[in-house]
């Protein structure tokens, strides 16, 4: 039998016959191998692109999660909107509750979507094609957040419109820039932790559903979603320390509803600087717990052996 | 780093592969050599738990060897992930990978995007492979419908997808019917032979199927490769022995009772599917007799008649696959390893 040096394929350029067994012809396999920087980039963007896909597509395929996931929240800010009239509460309240109606949906999001989304991959078989893919796996991770955030934008566009018009909330936005950004550098640490929270969940978690409970109801607690975090007192500043989405939310309301700063934890700055060290920080922490995830799956057979 | 050379598609040396699971190691694969050419289709023939999958799991950079070596196209597995991971493919049989919302086309696009291809050269690709498998009529169809053959189609589309040169394939044609197992079959042949120096490494316990397709065959059983060849040359180990197929309508102490009479050098019962029912509704129970020569049969005839069993059919065989695995292992493919099956969740 020869080796593949002495019986080459067919050389890079030449005119392929139509056998649709071959599409890319490559003359060996260390040419084959032998990716430039770019290629490997290029891949790797494509695979986000790829992850995204399947979310985009169910999210337009099966509008029917919009009924669920757009009247569950709204019940639940309805409620409250309805108790803060109730007591006379500041108007700036029941804006509060809506903006935090809103921005479960992310929370939910990464907790359901990215947090476990690994470990319900690797059952299903998807992760052992991940890790054998010439990708790295934080691409995969970053399709599933770009795919999960176009479901949850919608969803968050859909309550916020829909509570506003049914309540009559009034918004007093004076620096739109600084709201996107701040919006942006809300999700963006939100989605960083989702993808560090991926690989701790394919770590340890024996069973997913437990660990997503475990942080549903205590962070729409602690994370002031329907009311100011302020009023944690300086418990809040420990929240605010770890918990994007309670800092987030707080600057969000406090650029969405000018002269409410008072009720805000911090000032928005800071708050845009503490989201923005967290994005930075969840980023690097999950490419470094994914690398050792891999590490850990190839040394001891976690993950890819389905026993264990 | 040493320049990688490809005088073999696939080498490992002294490869071995222990589980630490409690209450004790899993040794899956103990001092594994192995060299297959590239070009080849090699086979390796080996019942469940005997390390057939946790050899293409190394061999395909999931797990890493405890001990020894293993090289794809001549790319270190435990250091050169990266360049193996571009150059080959992986399908597995019973696979359920991908996402039930998905149509048939947009699952193999969505696989072309990890392997770089452009949008629209992924879309003109996956149309292609669609037609290859002949799964055309479901290309609008959401996975989540599909047969089993037809998804194991579609899993081989997908393994196509990145023209891999090297293509590991654990039982892939597992719970196929067998018009579906064909066609899986000649894709494999066809693929191979399009361009020179493809490989392929099958995982299977069909010995029908590693008999037909495999230019050479590794026996594979707890961990350890028992023999390499062809299969004209593993079976030549089995011919100056004789072999008898027996159909009784019981079997009083099994086949173990055959296998301890003089000049009987084995006796297993065959598979599920050569146990069949007479006309009359009776069961009829086959069994594979190894003897030094053709005088031991008497003795088992004789054995047999006394016992009060009834002999229904008496044929001498051609050296099967199984007959070289019975002969090595000393119990047949079908009957898995004591102990075994703890070490592979997939075998």
């Amino acid at each position: 039998m020869s080796g593949i040096a002495a019986a080459p394929g067919i050389p890079p350029g030449a005119d392929r016959d139509h056998s649709p067994y071959l599409w890319r012809a490559s003359a060996d396999p260390v040419s084959a191998a032998g990716w430039s920087r770019r290629r490997l980039l290029g891949t790797n963007l494509r695979s986000v692109l790829g992850r995204a896909f399947p979310r985009i597509v169910g999210a337009l395929r099966e509008p029917s999660w919009v009924a669920f996931e757009v009247g569950m929240p709204l019940l639940t800010t309805s409620a409250f909107v309805l108790v803060y009239r109730a007591l006379g509460a500041p108007e700036a309240f029941v804006g509060f509750a809506v903006v935090g109606g809103a921005m479960i949906a992310f929370w939910m999001n990464v907790i359901w979507m990215m947090a476990a989304q690994l470990y319900w991959e690797r059952s299903q078989g998807n992760l052992e094609l991940y890790f054998t893919a010439p990708i790295h796996l934080m691409s995969i991770l970053l399709g599933m957040a770009i795919g999960g955030l176009f479901m949850s934008s919608i969803r968050a566009a859909v309550v916020v419109a829909a509570a506003s018009l049914l309540f009559g909330v009034q918004y007093a936005i004076e620096d739109w820039a600084a709201l996107a950004v701040v919006f942006l550098l809300t999700l963006a640490a939100l989605y960083g932790l989702g993808m560090l929270l991926a690989s701790l969940f394919l770590l340890w978690g024996r069973e997913a559903w437990h660990m997503v409970q475990l942080l549903q109801e205590p962070v729409y607690f602690l994370g002031g979603l329907y009311a100011p975090i302020r009023v944690l007192g300086s418990f809040a500043y420990l929240v605010a320390g770890v918990l994007p989405l309670a800092v987030g939310l707080d600057a969000i309301r406090q650029l969405a509803f000018a002269g409410t700063e008072q009720l805000g934890l911090l000032p928005v700055r800071v708050e845009g600087a503490i989201l923005a060290i967290m994005a930075v920080l969840f980023l690097v922490l999950a490419h470094r717990a994914l690398a050792f995830v891999e590490r850990l799956a190839r040394r001891e057979g976690r993950l890819t052996i389905r026993w264990q | 780093m040493a320049t990688p050379t490809f005088a073999s598609a696939i080498q490992t040396q002294a490869l071995r592969r222990v589980y630490a699971i409690k209450p004790r190691p899993v040794v899956a694969l103990d001092g594994v050599d192995l060299d297959v050419a590239a070009g080849e289709l090699f086979g390796l023939l080996g019942p469940n738990g005997a390390g057939k999958t946790t050899l293409i799991k190394i061999l395909t950079t999931l797990l890493l060897p405890t001990e020894g070596t293993a090289r794809v196209a001549g790319f270190d597995v435990v250091t050169q992930t990266g360049h193996i991971r571009r150059i080959m493919n992986m399908v597995a049989g019973g696979e359920q990978s991908g996402y039930g919302i998905l149509t048939v086309r947009e699952q193999l696009w969505m696989f072309s995007q990890f392997y770089g291809l452009g949008t629209r050269e992924g879309w003109r690709r996956v149309d292609e492979l669609i037609e290859l498998v002949g799964i055309a009529e479901q290309r609008d169809r959401r996975i989540s419908s599909l047969s089993t053959g037809q998804r194991q189609k579609l899993n081989l589309a997908r393994g196509f997808l990145n023209d891999p040169w090297i293509l590991f394939l654990d039982e892939p044609t597992l719970g196929l019917d067998v018009g579906a197992a064909r066609e899986v079959r000649q894709h494999m042949r066809e693929w191979r032979s399009t361009v020179p120096g493809r490989t392929i490494l099958l995982t299977t316990h069909y010995m029908a199927e590693a008999d037909e397709l495999c230019d050479r065959i590794a026996i594979v059983d707890r961990g350890r490769i028992l023999a390499i060849g062809t299969p004209a040359e593993l079976k030549r180990r089995v011919q100056q022995e004789s072999l008898f197929r027996l159909e009784v309508d019981r079997l009083p102490g099994g086949p173990g009772a055959l296998a301890a009479l003089p000049g009987v050098l084995s006796a297993v019962t065959a598979g599920d599917a050569d146990t069949a029912a007479d006309s009359g509704g009776a069961a009829s129970i086959a069994v594979q007799l190894v003897l030094q020569d053709d005088a031991a049969l008497a003795a088992v005839v004789s054995n047999l008649t006394a016992a009060g069993v009834h002999l229904r059919g008496i044929a001498k065989s051609e050296p099967t696959l199984e007959d070289v695995f019975v002969e090595l292992v000393g119990r047949g493919l079908s009957e898995e390893a004591p102990g075994a099956g703890d070490g592979e969740a997939n075998e």
